[in-house]
C-alpha cells in the first residue's frame, strides 16, 4: 500500500481470486461478494455449507471459499433441509434463480418454508431463464417479452409474476422474508445487512430465512448493464417493492 | 446368536437400518413398503436419528442427496412409481459419489398399476433408471431374513464404493411375516473426509457436484466411475446354487420366485426331472461367469428363466448362456404370483 492512500474496498478473503463467468453488470456476482463478506464478517467459513442450483449460478462453488453442494434443477431446498437435519450447528444455505425455486422446484421450496427449516434462502429473481437463454419464467413480468414470449408474457394464459417472498410470508414458521436488490449503493447495503441478519436468525435457530433478490439480466433482457438498473427502478420494483414483509425478531423485540 | 423376532420384511428392513447405525431416513409413504416409515417413526424417540416424511420421492431422494453429501448414513425406500420419481436423483447420487441405501419394495406396473407384488422393475434396477452411464450395486433379498441382512450388507457396501446401492424387494416379501434373527447393532464411525460439513481453515473446500462442463473432465469421470463399476463386478457377485451338481435343467429366479422355485425344484426331483436352481443375489453385478460356466455343462439341456414381470432377467441369462443352449422363460405379471405347479408344468411343455 502507497504511503497516504488507505485501502477500503477489498475482496472478502472468503471470495476466492477468479475471474467469474457472469455476463457484465449482473448482480449475481455482487451478491456472491456479499454473502461471502458476510461469511467472514461472522467468522463461520468453517460451519457454513451452500448449496448452488442448476442455472446461471451453477458455478457459485467456484468463488465461494466455502462448502458446498450443487443440487438438481430447483431441488436446493430438499438438499439444505437434508443438510441442516444432519448437521444442524451449520450455517446453511440455498442460493436459487426463479426458475430453480418458483417453477420446477416450487413444491420442494414451499414445503421447506412450512416446516420452517433453519436455513437461509437467497433467491435471485431476474425474471428469466438466464442460463437457458433467455426463457420467460414464472416471474417474468407482465408483457415482458422473453425468447418463449416473444410478444410480451401474456397472464391470460401464463398467469401473473409469482410473488414468492409474499408467498412465503405466509408460512407461520418463517420467520424473516426481505426482499432487497442490489441496483443502488445504498439497496446494496441494505442486501447485505439482510443477509447477515438472516444468518444470525439462523444461528439462533428462529427458522427459515427468506431473501428475495430483485436481480437483473442484462443478456436475457438484451439490454446494457445501466439500462437494466434502469428497467429495475421502473419496471421491476414497482410490482416487486423492496423491504422487509416478515421479521418475527423485529416483532419480539417490540 | 442375535436377537430373533417375528417380523414383516419391511420391518425387519427398518430395524436393521437402526442397527446398521442409521443417521437418517427421508420417505415417502406409497404401499406396499409405509411399514418401514411407520416403523422408523415408532423407534425415533429411542435414537437420534433424522426421520423426514418429504412432500414427494423427488424431495425425499434430494434430501437424501444432502444428508448423504453431509457425510450421514442414510436411507430412503419406496415402492415402484416413487422410485421412478426418484431417478434423476439416483444419477446426481452415483455421479458425485454419495453413499446411501434405497430400497424398492416392487409392486405391479406399469403406470399406477397394483399394489401387489412384481418383479417388473428389474431393467430399471439393473440398467440404470436415471439418465448417464451408471450401475448401482443391487441386492435381491428372498426372506425377511434378507431383507435385515442385505440392509447391513447394503450400507456397507455404500461406503465401501462411495455409491448408492439398491436393494429390489416386493411387496410379497415387504410384507410377509417370518422369524429373523437380526444382526447385532454395530457403532458407526464413518470415514468421510470429502463430506460437505464446513471448511475447516488447513483444508480445501469440499464441494459435490456432477457438472461436468469441458467434455474431457466429463470423460474422466466417466472412467473413473466404470474403474468403479468394473471393481464391484469383479468383488461383489453374489448367488446361491440348489441341487445344480448334476441337474440337466437349471431354473433361473431372484427374489420371491426363487423360493417358489426351489419347492418346484422338489417336487420335480420326484418325479425325475433333474431339476436345480441357480438364483443370483446381486442382479448387478450379475453372476454371469456361473451362468456361463453352468451353460458349458455337458449335462444341462436347458434354463428356464422364472419371474414375475415379462422377462426382464432373462435377457441378462441369455447374454450370458451366448447360445450355448436354450433359454426359456415362465411368468406372470401384475401381482400375481406363479405357484410351483404352474413352472413345472412349464418346464414339462419343453421336454
Ligand atoms: C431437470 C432439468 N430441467 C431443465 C434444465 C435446464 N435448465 C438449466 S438452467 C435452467 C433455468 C435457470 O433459470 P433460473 O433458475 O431463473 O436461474 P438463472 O440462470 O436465471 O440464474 C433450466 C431450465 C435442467 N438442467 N434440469
Amino acid at each position: 500500500m502507497k504511503e497516504g492512500y488507505e485501502l477500503i474496498y477489498k475482496r472478502p478473503k472468503t471470495l476466492l481470486d477468479k475471474r467469474m463467468h457472469y455476463c457484465p453488470g449482473c448482480f449475481h456476482s455482487t451478491m456472491h461478494k456479499l454473502l461471502m463478506e458476510v461469511v467472514e464478517e461472522l467468522d463461520i467459513q468453517d460451519r457454513t455449507v451452500g448449496i448452488c442450483p442448476v442455472g446461471c449460478s451453477v458455478f457459485a462453488y467456484d468463488y465461494m471459499d466455502v462448502d458446498m453442494q450443487e443440487a438438481a434443477h430447483g431441488r436446493a431446498a430438499a438438499v439444505a433441509t437434508g443438510i441442516k437435519r444432519m448437521l444442524p450447528d451449520r450455517i446453511v444455505f440455498s442460493y436459487q434463480g426463479d426458475g430453480d425455486l418458483a417453477a420446477i422446484g416450487t413444491a420442494e421450496t414451499l414445503h421447506a418454508c412450512n416446516r420452517g427449516e433453519n436455513f437461509t434462502f437467497i433467491f435471485i429473481n431476474n425474471g428469466i431463464y438466464g442460463m437457458t437463454g433467455g426463457q420467460m419464467a414464472p416471474t417474468t413480468l407482465e408483457n415482458q417479452k422473453t425468447s418463449t414470449s416473444p410478444y410480451g408474457r401474456n397472464s391470460a394464459t401464463a398467469g401473473m409474476p409469482m410473488k414468492m417472498a409474499e408467498i412465503v410470508a405466509t408460512f407461520e414458521k418463517v420467520y424473516y422474508v426481505e426482499r432487497v436488490s442490489c441496483n443502488t449503493p445504498a439497496n446494496t447495503r441494505k442486501a447485505r445487512k439482510a443477509i447477515k441478519k438472516s444468518f444470525e436468525y439462523q444461528m439462533q435457530s428462529r427458522g427459515t430465512s427468506f431473501i428475495e433478490v430483485a436481480s437483473n439480466c442484462p443478456s436475457g433482457w438484451k439490454c446494457t448493464p445501466i439500462e437494466s438498473l434502469d428497467w429495475i427502478k421502473d419496471q421491476v420494483l414497482p410490482y416487486y417493492p423492496l423491504g422487509v414483509l416478515k421479521d418475527l425478531g423485529k416483532e419480539e423485540v417490540k | 446368536m442375535g436377537e430373533i423376532r417375528l417380523m414383516k420384511g419391511n420391518e425387519a428392513l427398518g430395524e436393521a437400518a437402526i442397527r446398521a447405525g442409521l443417521q437418517g431416513y427421508f420417505g415417502y409413504p406409497i404401499t406396499p413398503q409405509s411399514e418401514v416409515i411407520e416403523y422408523l417413526a415408532k423407534e425415533e424417540p429411542k435414537y437420534d436419528y433424522v426421520l423426514i416424511q418429504a412432500e414427494s420421492e423427488v424431495a425425499a431422494v434430494n434430501m437424501m442427496y444432502g444428508a448423504g453429501g453431509a457425510g450421514g448414513r442414510i436411507m430412503t425406500t419406496t415402492s415402484s412409481p416413487g422410485f421412478s420419481l426418484m431417478q434423476e436423483g439416483v444419477s446426481y447420487l452415483v455421479c458425485t459419489e454419495i453413499p446411501c441405501l434405497f430400497a424398492n419394495i416392487v409392486r405391479g406396473g406399469p403406470g399406477l398399476g397394483t399394489i401387489q407384488a412384481s418383479q417388473g422393475d428389474y431393467f430399471q434396477a439393473t440398467k440404470g433408471g436415471g439418465h448417464g452411464d451408471y450401475n448401482m450395486i443391487v441386492l435381491a433379498p428372498n426372506s425377511v431374513q434378507e431383507m435385515a441382512d442385505h440392509t447391513f450388507l447394503g450400507f456397507e457396501l455404500a461406503d465401501k464404493y462411495r455409491s448408492p446401492v439398491l436393494l429390489l424387494s416386493d411387496g410379497s416379501i415387504g410384507q410377509m411375516m417370518e422369524k429373523v434373527e437380526l444382526p447385532d447393532p454395530k457403532p458407526y464411525k464413518p470415514n468421510k473426509p470429502w463430506a460437505t460439513v464446513g471448511k475447516p481453515k488447513n483444508r480445501e473446500r469440499n464441494i459435490l457436484t456432477s457438472l461436468y462442463i469441458l467434455s474431457d473432465d466429463m470423460e474422466k469421470k466417466n472412467i473413473h466411475l466404470q474403474a468403479k463399476f468394473e471393481k464391484m463386478e469383479k468383488n461383489e457377485v453374489r448367488f446361491e446354487e440348489y441341487r445344480t451338481e448334476d441337474a440337466e435343467i437349471i431354473i433361473t429366479a431372484f427374489g420371491l420366485t426363487s423360493r417358489i422355485s426351489k419347492k418346484a425344484v422338489d417336487v420335480g426331483r420326484e418325479s425325475g426331472i433333474k431339476l436345480g436352481l441357480f438364483r443370483p443375489i446381486t442382479l448387478w453385478p450379475f453372476p454371469k461367469k456361473r451362468i456361463e460356466e453352468l451353460a458349458s455343462k455337458k449335462e444341462v439341456k436347458f434354463f428356464i428363466s422364472v419371474e414375475m414381470n415379462a422377462g426382464q432377467m432373462k435377457e441378462d441369462v441369455m447374454l450370458n448362456v451366448y447360445g450355448k443352449k436354450p433359454v426359456y422363460f415362465f411368468g406372470r405379471f401384475g401381482g400375481i404370483i406363479p405357484t410351483p405347479e404352474e413352472i413345472l408344468s412349464a418346464i414339462k411343455s419343453h421336454l
